[in-house]
């Protein structure tokens, strides 16, 4: 039942050309930003090599190029949750699923999973584009998963979040802006906060990501991604149910 | 020896309001298999709130639903499996083809993929969509769409299909065979629509039921409504006409009254039409009959006045509520 939501999520994502000039444009970002890494990296690389303890070539391009893949994420995630749960409500096609032999759970696990199978798509190309590098230096394996991972938890929360607050409206350009300016409010809270035991730091998504980033697998971070994900979910099913309850 | 049909519908003391707004007061309806149910009303009858609660859609304040013997509110995932709806818009994704999208709606049924084509392949044929399979829906017209919504609602072969207003927006051939395709559906299934035309339920309803307030004001089989509160009788024109208790000596007469010198009204029992013996005595005595007119009620003028009855014997309770 999750699966067949999620595809039909899928289904639907692509049928759209706007997904696919998005898609496009995006990895047209990143390649452009690998290749600056790249040139950047093999300038100084005559200085690194006079250096003790340089850092490698995936420390200066991979692990910079994820960083900013996970801010650009911050930005773009909210334009694909929008739709999930409050256009279904404003063409009213959220009653077949309602009427249909499915617990919210279900509903809600399906959308999100689609859309995770979609983000997972779109980043897919990074770990590829990095690949390319062994076929002139060796590559610190651990930091690029490390990475990935940490990219793959960061954007579920982003999902999670954004699928909530599309769950609370029927508008959505509205879920859009609600996630947009939720999740750069916790951001900025994060960077503007310089005591560095501030709770700020610890609320903000993008901060649990930098242990990811330089390589430190944190089982602290990784709970708080998985918590920060369920939490919303949790609140996106409970305020589907009301929607039986207040109508 | 009929057999009794089995009940799927059960709802009993439906009650449920929006805020402080009672909406829907303690109603509660039965339907068998291979019967056809109209809900009559104007609009803001809370016809729309009561099948959203009949599908799961909206939680009743009090009150319980079965369907086929499931509970709806305990079990809802197997009752639901049991029901096709059709909301008053049609749910449509527009970005998927027709036939994309109905095998989404079976799959999400719970029908087995195995199973999908040959309903995919019935429904199509059914509703008329066979040559439009393969459109998005979104470029459809909006009779084509409301035919993919019934589609929908009838794909996974439910006991119990919900319509709400099915035939709103149609052209009236479009019209004409969606009410057949009702009237066949309701032949295996059992079906509620909801509507305010009239004819609907003239043509294809087996019972009515009759919404005000959020209430339901009156019901019975659709061909007795149309006697409701109606004398039968028949008005006669006679050219040669012969004396009153002539008229009234035939049998099944309760009353005749003279119009005008050639015209006569004549008042006879429901069970007994004693016009086939008007027109033989006619015959035989040179009355030369000149017209015969029913004096058949129209359900447009059965409804206003079940309603106007309803409305005047009591104080409205509510003030008409769309949720």
């Amino acid at each position: 039942m999750i699966s067949i939501i999620a595809l039909r999520e899928l289904r639907s994502l692509f049928s759209m050309p706007s997904t696919w000039f998005v898609l496009a444009v995006l990895q047209f970002i990143f390649a452009w930003f690998f290749l600056a890494r790249l040139d950047a990296f093999l300038e100084i690389q005559p200085q690194l090599a006079q250096l003790a303890n340089a850092p490698g070539v995936t420390a200066s391009i991979a692990a910079p190029l994820f960083n900013v893949i996970a801010l650009l994420l911050m930005m773009l995630v909210p334009m694909f949750t929008m739709r999930l749960i409050a256009e279904e409500r404003r063409n009213q096609t959220l009653t077949l699923l309602l009427s249909s032999p499915l617990s919210g759970t279900q509903i809600v696990l399906g959308k999100f999973f689609g859309l995770m199978l979609f983000l997972i798509a779109l980043m897919a190309t990074t770990p590829v584009m990095l690949y390319t590098l062994q076929l002139g230096t060796p590559l610190d394996h651990g930091l690029l998963w490390s990475n990935v991972l940490g990219l793959v938890l960061l954007s579920a929360c982003y999902a999670a979040l954004g699928l909530y607050i599309s769950a609370l409206t029927s508008q959505p350009v509205i879920a859009a802006i609600g996630a947009l300016a939720v999740l750069l409010g916790l951001w900025l809270a994060d960077i503007s906060s310089n005591a560095p035991d501030s709770p700020w730091h610890q609320l903000s998504p993008l901060n649990h990501f930098q242990n990811f980033n330089f390589g430190l697998l944190d089982s602290g971070d990784a709970a708080y991604f998985v918590l920060f994900s369920a939490v919303f979910l949790l609140l996106t099913v409970k305020r589907l149910n009301n929607n039986r309850v207040y109508g | 020896m009929p057999i009794t049909p089995d009940i799927t519908l059960t709802a009993r003391k439906l009650t449920r309001s929006f805020g402080n707004q009672p909406v829907i007061h303690d109603i509660s309806l039965q339907l068998k298999r291979g019967e056809v149910l109209g809900l009559l009303g104007h609009n803001g009858a809370g016809k729309s709130t009561t099948m959203q609660m009949l599908t799961g859609c909206l939680l009743p304040d009090s009150g319980t639903i079965e369907i086929c013997g499931i509970d709806l509110l305990r079990h809802a995932a197997q009752a639901k499996a049991h029901i096709g709806y059709l909301p008053e818009t049609p749910p449509l994704y527009r970005e998927l083809s027709v036939n994309d999208y109905l095998i989404f709606a079976a799959r999400l049924r719970g029908m087995k993929s195995a199973d999908v084509p040959a309903a995919l392949a019935l429904a199509l044929q059914r509703c008329g969509l066979t040559d439009k399979s393969r459109k998005l829906i979104g470029t459809l017209s909006k009779g084509y769409q409301q035919r993919v919504g019934i589609a929908q609602a009838i794909i996974h072969q439910p006991a119990v299909i919900v319509l709400d207003e099915p035939t709103v927006g149609l052209d009236p051939s479009q019209i004409r065979e969606i009410r057949t395709l009702i009237r066949e559906l309701g032949n295996q299934h059992s079906v509620i629509l909801s509507t305010h035309l009239l004819g609907e339920v003239e043509s294809i309803c087996d019972r009515v039921e009759i919404m005000q307030h959020g209430k339901l004001i009156y019901g019975d089989t659709s061909a007795r409504m149309q006697q409701y509160g109606q004398v039968s009788g028949f008005i006669v024109s006679l050219r040669n006409p012969p004396v009153l208790a002539a008229l009234q000596g035939i049998i099944g007469v309760t009353h005749v009254e003279r119009l005008s010198e050639q015209q006569f009204r004549v008042l006879h029992s429901i069970e007994q039409n004693p016009s086939a013996e008007l027109l033989a005595l006619a015959a035989q005595h040179g009355w030369q009959l000149e017209q015969l007119t029913p004096l058949q009620a129209r359900l447009e003028d059965v409804f206003v006045k079940i309603t106007d009855e309803d409305a005047a014997s009591g104080p409205a309770r509510t003030e008409e509520v769309q949720p």
